[in-house]
């Protein structure tokens, strides 16, 4: 069976990339996906070599031919997104893609071409396959292509017989994180202990109820503030998460990605190393993570 | 003068800065978290909050009684937010973008217009410094609309801090739009130097005016430095690792608070982006 870590945080900078890529290092048989398709830096510690590149359609845009538009006004009304200007042209910023006033113009004068929104990739990384995806710049529907980048990732598993799909999930809580975490044999959050970490954490594990997963929470750099990694795991035992450990703040990090590494293989003796290897051991001792694919009901986010 | 505080990548600094600077400037500035996912400026804030607005989108609403099942409203709904089954039309709110095609093609007048909520805007001050937020209702994916709202609370105050919520894609764009000056920060490592170069072209397309801040700057390499100079992006100012403010922050105590000296650096901040502003920020 196949199982799906999915690894977020809330708060972004906590050291999601950081500690999926030295999960990797530890996994066995198992595929990565990096589902943070708006800035995905996952591939700058893997070193990817594209197989496959494939183009993202996303929605359609609203576009005026000019030269059929007898400028009625028609398509202003209508635009609930002030996407079109008072000499009838469509912001591609603000068009919305809704498509009604193509199918409202009395002159038929508006195109509506699908537009390429980003890619996606299947590559091959020193530890095995990885899926991976470039959402274009300011553009929309970035909880599709995480849905979408899931999805490949899990069929290229079946395929090739991988049984453990490690995914580098987004930060916050909006739409590319809602499209993340359902299906997840669990859900690991990264936490910092500040009061900014606590909170986003507190906002995640509350997204995380509505999708019944198993939760597992970890405090990287626990050693900024002692007090507040107890606040958080207190927390995350409140809401019946299992905690993983703590992972020191140390330099080797930023160092180890420098190098285009990750920890594990940069500072293998190093006491963050340490740590590490420990957490990896309770995800995989964790039931819900069970090779069976039986679910663990009584590990859910609460 | 309006200040976005963006980043690409998440956890640089961008609330530490938004925050620092609003403090430092005081009377006549005003706040703005937009970072609606997940809000942090008003846990260094500790803002009253004296209004408190619920943020909805509009919804179809469909009345059996009327409808008699023709099926223009699916036809039109490009985000399949409607579908017919049987003569019965089904709504699904959470994949509604409100565009009100669905009520405009009615024959029968069936459709109406109701409300999900998206979240809330809180809005108050923190000593003479005005503040607002949005809170992304838990569950929803979409913050665009919400961003945009509480984008437009601008009283009247003269500068106008916006904090960003990370990433290149729409919500930041929202956040940034209609803005005089973005303000980057960044750490110069390679994840920071790599989600940078995504929010100096998401910038580009905005046609804004841009400066860099570099958090943690002794931590890294200095590959944001070279990239800074070769884009002309001009650093505005360098924030050093240092476990005090590590500190500080993990408590959510304010860098000028912690360390007053750094009030003046903010404000000579603010001088420096103010000449990189055409018109100075003021309205043309």
């Amino acid at each position: 069976m196949i199982r799906e870590l999915v690894i977020v945080s809330g708060k972004g900078g906590t050291g999601k990339t950081s500690v999926t890529a030295a999960f990797a290092s530890l996994a066995q048989n198992s595929v990565l996906c990096d589902a943070d398709v708006d800035a995905a830096d996952l591939h700058l510690l893997m070193a990817p070599v594209v197989r496959k590149k494939t183009d993202f359609m996303g929605g359609s845009l609203a576009e005026i031919r000019r030269e059929d538009c007898v400028e009625c006004d028609r398509c202003r009304e209508l635009c609930r997104f002030e996407a079109i200007s008072a000499d009838y042209v469509v912001d591609p910023i603000s068009c919305e893609g809704c498509g009604v006033c193509v199918d409202l113009c009395p002159e038929h004068a508006i195109d509506f071409p699908v537009q390429k929104c980003g890619e996606w990739f299947i590559s091959d990384t020193r530890f095995g396959p990885m899926v991976h995806a470039r959402l274009g710049i300011a553009e929309e529907n970035s909880g599709k292509l995480v849905s979408l980048v899931r999805q490949e990732t899990r069929k290229l598993a079946e395929e090739r017989g991988f049984d453990l799909i490690l995914t580098d999930g987004p930060p916050g809580i909006g739409c590319p994180v809602i499209a993340s975490v359902g299906g997840a044999a669990a859900l690991a959050i990264i936490v910092e202990p500040t009061v900014s970490g606590l909170h986003d954490m507190q906002r995640v594990a509350e997204l995380a109820v509505h999708f019944k997963v198993p939760g597992l929470v970890c405090v990287n750099k626990f050693d900024l503030n002692l007090e507040m990694t107890e606040k958080v795991e207190a927390y995350g035992r409140s809401r019946n998460m299992t905690l993983l450990g703590r992972i020191p703040f140390d330099p080797i990090f930023t160092r180890a990605m420098i190098e285009g590494k990750n920890v594990m293989e940069y500072a293998p003796d190093s006491q963050a190393a340490a740590a590490i290897n420990d957490v990896w051991g309770k995800v995989m001792a964790f039931p819900a993570m069970n090779v069976m694919g039986i679910k663990d009901f009584s590990s859910i986010i609460k | 003068m309006i200040i976005s505080i963006a980043s690409g990548k998440g956890g640089t600094g961008k609330t530490t800065v938004a925050t620092n600077l609003a403090l430092s400037l005081g009377k006549g500035t005003r706040l703005l978290d937009c970072d609606v996912e997940e809000p942090n400026a008003h846990l260094f804030l500790h803002p009253e909050i004296t209004e408190t607005e619920e943020v909805s989108t509009v919804i179809p609403i469909i009345d059996d009684a009327l409808c008699t099942g023709c099926k223009k409203c699916a036809e039109i709904c490009r985000f399949r937010a409607l579908t017919v089954v049987g003569k019965k039309v089904l709504v699904f709110p959470e994949l509604c973008h409100s565009c009100g095609g669905c009520m405009e093609v009615c024959p029968e007048g069936a459709v109406t217009e109701g409300k999900r909520q998206l979240g809330v805007m809180e809005s108050g001050h923190c000593g003479e410094l005005g503040f607002s937020q949005g809170r992304l209702r838990v569950g929803e994916a979409m913050s665009p609309p919400l961003i945009k709202k509480v984008q437009k609370n601008r009283n009247d105050a003269s500068t106008i801090i916006i904090d960003a919520p990370p990433g290149t894609s729409c919500p930041v764009i929202a956040a940034m739009k209609g803005s005089d000056f973005v303000l980057m920060v960044t750490e110069p490592t390679p994840f920071g130097l790599h989600d940078l170069k995504l929010a100096v072209e998401a910038v580009k397309i905005l046609g804004i005016p841009s400066g860099l801040i570099i958090n943690r700057a002794d931590i890294g390499d200095d590959r944001v430095v070279a990239y800074a100079k070769e884009e002309g992006l001009p650093i505005l100012m360098e924030i050093p690792f240092d476990r005090k403010i590590a500190e500080a922050y993990s408590c959510g105590i304010p860098i000028v608070e912690a360390m007053p000296e750094w009030k003046n650096k903010f404000r000579s901040l603010y001088g420096r982006i103010e000449k990189l502003v055409p018109s100075g920020g003021q309205p043309q």
